[in-house]
This record gives structure tokens, C-alpha cells and sequence, in this order.
């Protein structure tokens, strides 16, 4: 006798969702994009299936189409064994699906809200009591079912979200990237009770996100790209083939930074990337000699192997997609920012300060220095006050109170004058998309009151410099996520400003146009810029030189990256990510409060 | 159920959204007060010039009549000179002149002859002073001559009678129709915003996801809305009757139905709106542009449809407000005459029908 394959995907009773060649075109105006190209995949039953990807890969245009939302233009679908096109309505009525923004009414209650999906998914009278007990214990939402939806914290939505898309318990739960923006513990809360779904009541789980160490968690992953998959499988099957090629090299004589610089680019290096004091280097091949050789005339350097991760695979992945495509040149070429290097001089001074909308604190005893040449990161969930701490840093909203200097100017007082040596780049990249990159800059340029000479050599420094001269004169609506936050950037640059303000700069785009973004503000930091960077990618705060953890309008910690993971270190838990840290000092304040 | 819920959901989404009370309970009370208040067609106390060249009893007495008129002011100027400025200042709206003969001529058999000067900057306004100019004067002629008991000899005597709005007040006329501005804010602009916001906020994608059908959807909104344009048109109703004393002499329940037609038909063109517009600015200025102001301009509200460029009459055939306001003049002013009321009805039926319909055909429940 023998017995099946485990992983054997053919019984088509395993199988909850199921894709085949789906493409799908999108018309907007003039512009065509095709947001996917013969997309085939397989969802198994009662396993935790992650669909991975940046944005504009994708991942929402296909959960769309298994909810029955959209139509493919080739290809089928079909969802629990029910064509997804033809039979929406009965998808529909066994699917849980929860968009991107939760679709909560933000003006009813979380019990009204409730009410309102149990009505419509046919939840019996009866049953609802039970129901809504189980849901509220699951969510911890019990003490707040007369708060309006609005009034509640990202984390508190989400999982309200969530409620309201479980309130029939459905056989399959699809999640449109329920973890973006929110807190590291919500996100972990999160996943705790998606594995209890799968694991108590059967359910199947497709979930998609732009978070690539989400991946690890997921039994099953799909990365989509581009709107063609890259690859599927658990993830240990991304991360067997990266094993031995992975490195975490340290030279004492040379900044992070600049070592990573040397290593990137350089034949056989698939990835180097700054983490924390150390550089993370990913190779082609496995093999420590290969690695070593890369090393050679560094005094003093250490290698050591480290553990791959999801990350280091998903960009191999994508250079083996497109080898040379964003692979542009680090240049630094150079930065004519009048910027002298001083480091070490503090630029940036804050002191208490607060910023109250009503009775509303979204700000409050904030404190903290940035020296020059510094990058310095606010990391945080949405509505931690980073972006409001920005704005008034800008002088764009004035503080409710506070001591506020930037470049040795009291913001109170002289905003402008400050303003002329700032460059801020807003989230969402504020572009003018029915502008052409050119026009963009042209304006921009105008705006901070350049002209003639140094104009033109500044919008051609910035066409170079950002490799936007090929799009010069495309509209910057139709351009590519990346291209548009480079724009954004040589935008904010335009001026030479000396300190520069990056409003979640990074967020959305794929890890390479990351990556590359990055190296740019490597080289500007060379050149004595100082660097302010808001975040909720963990992550990227090891880019940081320094930073400071907010939550709920207050700072919980500053440091450098390995300084604050510290404050997490235990004996269970020798090597914690700032993710973890992060969670110790949230649950810590709670703890601390509630004693 | 599924529906209950829906319906649910809305009542308490209009019961919290400040937005929404203010344009089905504040709005038809503001635009009541304001046109109830503010906008009158009709002129009353006209600052008029009265110029008497040689002031005697004969004079005295003609000014007199003018004093007693409620539709005009007479001011007595010494010269044509100071009139003539005082209407360049617009300090009068007219001049009425006599001249210095004015006593002799007057008992002559040719009858003495006074001189009107109107400003006819606004033509309206200039017709209506002079047909009130000479009602005073003819009816000071006739008193005169029945107090010298002389016979008029004026062939024809006019006997004026006006019916169905027998005091003239233009606000009788004004207040019906608002009625149908109101009910089209609620139905077409409302609807659409609050469809638009829901595909902005996203809800709206998560209600598709559910196994709600389309027409449950489109009830869900309908029902509450109508609910609540009925409300601002009994507030109306209300108001127009007891604040303004407007009468109302035909039936309530035909007032009813023919306002329940209409509002479908508002609810309907609203629908399909949001069929297009899924942002509550496009979905805004759309039910401004195609809804309201044709309802305002080309429904005989408050400019009469016959006296417009032909093209233009064409053009408000397709006005649903036309019909509405045609139903609800005859029903507040003269009765349920069902000679006006039935064809208008029956465009009414047509309409919604139309808008209705085409609103279910194209929404569909999918976000391609």
C-alpha cells in the first residue's frame, strides 16, 4: 500500500482556489496597463497562502477576480469548485473577503457594523449572539461595540474588518493586504488569529501583502510580480536555494555604508544592503570563498554566514526577471548641494513638542536631536504622529506647543527662511501627473526661486542624476511607481536644501527600486545632507543611522538600530529584529501603565 | 434580511452625517425662507417722482390717489430737474409729470394728458410700474368725474378679475415649486453623493463581496431616500401652508402620488449618476449640472416656459421638474383639475420608468 503525496496538488477536493492563464487589461484614458498576464495558481485547502508582491504587481486585481468582482479577459477562475465569473453571487456567499481599507462604515458602531454584515451574509438570529462572543474574544474588540468604526486605531479597524468578514464563518478568507500601516502588534495579533482559523475551524487563507518577512509565516507563497507569478511554493522552497549564499560582513575601517557601496555592483553580489553597523550580502552562488574574494584587501573584515531570508530570494528572483533593467550606475556624481561637511553639529533641535487637533493629542512631549549628515528615522503605524511630527518640522502646520529648531531657525518665528534650505517629500509623491517629468521639474525648480543658469543645470542634473532622461517627456501619471518617487525626489532636490525630508518615501515600490533609492540618499548623506525619513517598514529602519520609535503621538525609544534591538534582547531571544523590540516596548508602556 | 440591513445602515448613516440632515431638513427650510422672504416678483412701494409744475387743489388730489396705491411711493420733486436726477441715482424708479396746464386742460373736452417716465433698465420691473401708473390714474379719472357728476368717457371699462391666484402674490406661485427643487436635491444630488461616497470609502466593495444582488442594493438606497426626500416635502408642504399661507386647494393623496412620481424619477436620474461618478465631487457637480439647475431654470419655476425660445421649450420636455411643477401649481393654487394633472402624471410615469430602469440596466455588480 502506498500513501499519497502529501504535497501531490491533483485531487481537485484540495484545492480552494484555483487560476488558470487569467490576463487582465486595464483602460485608463490613453493608457493601457496590463495588469496580469497569464496568471496560473492554486490555493490548497486549509493552509495559510500568501500572495506577495509590491504594488501595482497585481495582487489586488487577482483577489478581486476570485470574489467575483472582475471579469478576467482570458483565462478562468474558480473558487471552492464554483466558476468565480459565472457564479459570483455563489462565491460570494462562501467567501469572506476583506478589501484593502476594510470597508468599514466608519459612521455606524462596531456593533452596527456587525449587524449590518450579518444581515447581509444571511446570519441567523439565533446564531448571533454566540457569533459575536466569539468574535469579540478573538478580537479583544468586546469593550468597544458602541464606539464608532471611525473612532477606532488602525489595528482596532483591521480587526474589525476582519470580524465583519468572519461573522458567517466562511470556508474561504481572502485578506487584500490586512497588515499595511498597522502596528507591528496588531500585524501580530493578526496572524495570530488567522492561524487559529486555519487551525480550529478548517479554513483556507489567501492573504496578500507587500511585506516580504510576512512570507516566512504563510504556509504556501506566490509572488507576483509585474503581473506574472516568479514563483510558488513554501516558503522554505525560496529559501533552499539561497542557502550558503547569504553573509553578513563587518570592515572596522569602514562606515556601513561605504562598504556597502564597494560591495553592490560587484560580480556575484545579487544583493548588499546595510543592516544595522553591519552589510547583509547576498551572493549568486553559494560558497564562502566566493564571498571572502569580494573582501580581499579590506583589513580586519569579518564574514560571517547568516540564515536566508525570504527577502534575499524574492530579489534574486527579480534580477533573474529583468538582469540590467534598474541596475543603473550608484553615481553620485556631483550633488550640488552647498552643504559643508560638519558632521556632528546638531541641526535639527526638538523639544517637547506637541501638536492637539480638538482635544486630540496626535502629538504630544516629543524630544528629540538630528545631527548633521545624519539619517535619522520616525518609525511608527499609521496615526503614530510621524507625519504630523514632519509637518511641523516643516513648518507646513504650526505646533500647539513646543520648542521647534531647524538649521538654527525657531520655526515659530521664521518659517520660510528654514523652509529654503528644507526639501520635503510628501507621501503619495504630490506631483503634477498630467505634467510631463520635465514640466515637473521646470515648475519645481521655479517654485524655489531658481532661474536661468542654474536652473537649466539643475533640471539636467536631476534627468541624469535620477535616470529620468528617457522619460523626460512622458506624463508623470502614466510613469512606472518608481520612476514616480525618483520625480518626487529630484523635485525635493531642486533647491540644494541641506536637510531633506523623505515622508514614507519608499512605500508601495518593489524592493529594487528600494534598494536603488536608497543608494541615492546614500550619496547624498556623503555629501554632508542630512536626512529625516519617515516609515512603517521595520526594515528600512536599519537604514537609519539613528531613530526613534513612535506610537500614539509619543516617542518610546531613540538609537541606533542595534541599540534599540537590544532593549529586546532576552535569553529566549538572542538575535531580536526591531519588529520584536518594537513590540516589547509597546506591550512594556502597557504594562508599565497598567501597573 | 439582507435588505432590512441595508436600509438599517442607512437611516443611521443619514442620522450621523451632519451633511445629509442639512440637505433633506436645512436646505428646504433655508430655501423656503429665502424665497419665501426674499424673492418676490411683484413690485410694491415704487419710489416714484411725482413733479407737479404748478401746484393747485387738481394736482394735489392726483397725488393724493398715488399716496393711497400700495404699489407705488410717490415723492413730490419741485422741477423736472431734480426727477431727471433722481432717476439717474435711482433714487425713483419713474417720473409721472404734469404739467403746468394740467388744471385748465383738464376741464377742457380734449382731457389733459400727464407724462410717464420709466426706467427700463429692468423690463420687468418697468412694465409692471407703468400698468400701475395707469390704474392709478384711471381710477383717479374715474372718481374725479363722478365727483364733478360728469360721465366718464372712457368707451370700455376694464373689470379685472384674476383667478386661481387671486391676490397676485408671486410667492403663491414661487413656494409650490420649490417643493420640486427640494425633493430634486434630496433624490438626484443626496443619492449620488452618498452612492459616490461609499465607492471612495470602499464600502462599497465590501457590500459586492457579500451575497447581496444589485437590486438589493439599489432598493436599499432608494427606500431610505425616498423616505427621507417625502420628509422635506411634507416639511415643505408644511411650511408653504402655515408660514406663507399658501393655499393648498387640491387633495393631499394626489399631492402624494404625483410627488412620490417625481421623487423616483429624481431618485432614479441620482442612480444613474453614481452609475459614472464614483467620487462625491464628479457625482456633485454632475447632479448640480444635469438635475438641479435644469429644474430651476427650464421648469417654469420661476421663468415661464412660453415666454422662452422655442428651441429651448424643446428642450424642457425633457425636464422631469417641468411636469412636476405644472402638477404642483394646479394643485396648490386651483384644485385637482385633472386635465393638467393626469398628462403631466403620466411624463412623470414615463421618466422615473426611464431613469429607473436604466439605472438597474447599468449597474452592475462588479468593479470592472
Amino acid at each position: 500500500m502506498t500513501l499519497p503525496d502529501v504535497h501531490a496538488i491533483t485531487e481537485p477536493g484540495d484545492i480552494a482556489l484555483a487560476a488558470d492563464g487569467i490576463t487582465k487589461k486595464f483602460v485608463s484614458g490613453s493608457r493601457e496597463v496590463l495588469a496580469l498576464r497569464g496568471v496560473s495558481m492554486k490555493v490548497r485547502r486549509g493552509l495559510v497562502t500568501g500572495l506577495i508582491g509590491p504594488d501595482g504587481a497585481g495582487k489586488t486585481t487577482l483577489m478581486r477576480m476570485a470574489a467575483g468582482l472582475l471579469t478576467p479577459d482570458e483565462g478562468k477562475i474558480s473558487v471552492l469548485g464554483i466558476d468565480a465569473t459565472r457564479n459570483s453571487l455563489e462565491v460570494q456567499s462562501s467567501i469572506g473577503y476583506m478589501p484593502q481599507r476594510f470597508g468599514l462604515y466608519e459612521d455606524l458602531s462596531v456593533q452596527e457594523n456587525l449587524d449590518l454584515y450579518a444581515d447581509l451574509k444571511g446570519v441567523s438570529l439565533n446564531d448571533r449572539p454566540g457569533r459575536y462572543r466569539e468574535l469579540m474574544t478573538m478580537t479583544g474588540l468586546g469593550p468597544f461595540t458602541s464606539r464608532l468604526a471611525g473612532r477606532l486605531s488602525g489595528g482596532m479597524k483591521q480587526k474589525l474588518g476582519l470580524a465583519c468578514t468572519l461573522v458567517n464563518p466562511p470556508r474561504l478568507l481572502i485578506l487584500d493586504e490586512p497588515t499595511v500601516g498597522v502596528d507591528p502588534v496588531s500585524r501580530r495579533e493578526l496572524w495570530s488569529i488567522v492561524y487559529r482559523l486555519v487551525k480550529d475551524e478548517g479554513m483556507s487563507v489567501l492573504l496578500s501583502t507587500a511585506y516580504l518577512d510576512e512570507a516566512e509565516r504563510c504556509d504556501d507563497v506566490i509572488v507576483l510580480h509585474d503581473g506574472k507569478i516568479l514563483g510558488s511554493g513554501p516558503p522554505n522552497s525560496f529559501s533552499g536555494p539561497m542557502k550558503g549564499r547569504t553573509y553578513r560582513v563587518s570592515v572596522p575601517s569602514l562606515k556601513n555604508r561605504t562598504l556597502q557601496e564597494r560591495l553592490a555592483g560587484r560580480p556575484g553580489v545579487v544583493d548588499a544592503l546595510v543592516q544595522g553597523e553591519a552589510v547583509r550580502l547576498v551572493m549568486k552562488d553559494a560558497g564562502l570563498q566566493e564571498a571572502a574574494k569580494l573582501m580581499n584587501g579590506m583589513e580586519g573584515a569579518l564574514i560571517e554566514p547568516v540564515a536566508p531570508r525570504f527577502e534575499d530570494s524574492f530579489i534574486s528572483l527579480l534580477r533573474e526577471d529583468r538582469p540590467a533593467a534598474v541596475q543603473s550606475e550608484a553615481a553620485t556624481g556631483k550633488i550640488a548641494s552647498a552643504a559643508v561637511s560638519k558632521n556632528g553639529e546638531t541641526i535639527i533641535e526638538v523639544k517637547d513638542l506637541q501638536r492637539r487637533f480638538g482635544d486630540f493629542y496626535a502629538v504630544k512631549g516629543v524630544t528629540f536631536g538630528v545631527r548633521r549628515g545624519e539619517v535619522f528615522g520616525l518609525l511608527g503605524a499609521n496615526g503614530a504622529g510621524k507625519s504630523t511630527t514632519f509637518r511641523m518640522l516643516c513648518g507646513l502646520l504650526p505646533p500647539s506647543g513646543g520648542k521647534l529648531s531647524v538649521a538654527g531657525v525657531d520655526l515659530r518665528r521664521a518659517a520660510a527662511s528654514a523652509r529654503a534650505r528644507i526639501g520635503y517629500m510628501s507621501q503619495k509623491f504630490s506631483l503634477y501627473g498630467n505634467l510631463s517629468v520635465r514640466q515637473n521639474l521646470d515648475f519645481f525648480s521655479s517654485a524655489y526661486g531658481l532661474s536661468g543658469i542654474r536652473r537649466t543645470e539643475m533640471i539636467e542634473w536631476a534627468l541624469r542624476q535620477f535616470g529620468l532622461a528617457p522619460v523626460a517627456g512622458s506624463t508623470s501619471a502614466d510613469l512606472p511607481l518608481g520612476f514616480k518617487q525618483r520625480l518626487a525626489m529630484a523635485c525635493a532636490l531642486m533647491h540644494a536644501p541641506d536637510i531633506i525630508f523623505l515622508d514614507e518615501p519608499t512605500s508601495g515600490v518593489d524592493p529594487l527600486a528600494r534598494r536603488e533609492f536608497w543608494r541615492r540618499i546614500d550619496s547624498l548623506v556623503e555629501h554632508g545632507v542630512t536626512v529625516l525619513v519617515t516609515t512603517h517598514f521595520m526594515e528600512e529602519a536599519e537604514y537609519c543611522d539613528r531613530m526613534a520609535i513612535m506610537a500614539a503621538g509619543e516617542i518610546l525609544a531613540i538609537g541606533s538600530p542595534s541599540e534599540i534591538k537590544s532593549l529586546a534582547r532576552t535569553t529566549e531571544l538572542p538575535e531580536p529584529t526591531l519588529e520584536d523590540a518594537f513590540i516589547a516596548l509597546i506591550t512594556g508602556k502597557t504594562e508599565g501603565a497598567a501597573a | 434580511m439582507r435588505l432590512r440591513g441595508l436600509i438599517r445602515k442607512e437611516f443611521l448613516q443619514v442620522l450621523r452625517d451632519p451633511s445629509s440632515i442639512a440637505i433633506a431638513f436645512l436646505m428646504p427650510v433655508l430655501l423656503l425662507l429665502l424665497f419665501g422672504y426674499g424673492v418676490s416678483l411683484d413690485a410694491e412701494h415704487v419710489p416714484v417722482a411725482l413733479v407737479a409744475e404748478q401746484p393747485n387743489a387738481d394736482t394735489e388730489s392726483f397725488a393724493g390717489a398715488f399716496r393711497q396705491s400700495r404699489y407705488l411711493s410717490p415723492v413730490g420733486m419741485p422741477g423736472m430737474r431734480e426727477a431727471v436726477a433722481a432717476m439717474n441715482n435711482r433714487r425713483v424708479d419713474a417720473i409721472i409729470r404734469l404739467k403746468e396746464d394740467f388744471s385748465r386742460r383738464m376741464r377742457s373736452p380734449d382731457g389733459a394728458a400727464i407724462q410717464v417716465i420709466v426706467n427700463g433698465i429692468d423690463a420687468n420691473n418697468a412694465r409692471l410700474v407703468q400698468g400701475y401708473v395707469e390704474g392709478v390714474w384711471s381710477k383717479w379719472l374715474q372718481s374725479e368725474a363722478l365727483a364733478g357728476g360728469r360721465p366718464l368717457d372712457i368707451p370700455v371699462q376694464v373689470e379685472e378679475r384674476v383667478w386661481f391666484n387671486s391676490e397676485l402674490k408671486s410667492r403663491n406661485f414661487i413656494v409650490p415649486g420649490l417643493i420640486a427643487i427640494i425633493m430634486t436635491l434630496i433624490g438626484a444630488l443626496l443619492t449620488a453623493m452618498v452612492m459616490a461616497r461609499e465607492w471612495e470609502r470602499g464600502t462599497m466593495e465590501a457590500l459586492m463581496v457579500t451575497p447581496v444582488t444589485i437590486r438589493e442594493v439599489i432598493v436599499g438606497k432608494l427606500i431610505p431616500y425616498y423616505i427621507l426626500g417625502m420628509g422635506g416635502m411634507a416639511l415643505s408642504v408644511v411650511m408653504a401652508v402655515g408660514l406663507f399661507g399658501v393655499p393648498l386647494k387640491g387633495s393631499l393623496w394626489v399631492l402624494f402620488l404625483a410627488s412620490s412620481l417625481f421623487l423616483l424619477t429624481a431618485l432614479g436620474m441620482g442612480m444613474l449618476i453614481s452609475v459614472v461618478a464614483r467620487n462625491q465631487f464628479v457625482a456633485g457637480q454632475a447632479a448640480i449640472i444635469v438635475t438641479f439647475l435644469p429644474a430651476f431654470i427650464l421648469s417654469g419655476f420661476l421663468f415661464d416656459i412660453s415666454s422662452m425660445p422655442a428651441p429651448v421649450q424643446v428642450i424642457t420636455h425633457a425636464v422631469a421638474a417641468r411636469y412636476f411643477i405644472a402638477i404642483l401649481q394646479t394643485l396648490f393654487l386651483a384644485g385637482d383639475v385633472w386635465p393638467v394633472i393626469l398628462p403631466n402624471a403620466a411624463a412623470l410615469i414615463l421618466m422615473a420608468g426611464f431613469f429607473l430602469g436604466l439605472a438597474r440596466k447599468k449597474s452592475r455588480k462588479s468593479l470592472d
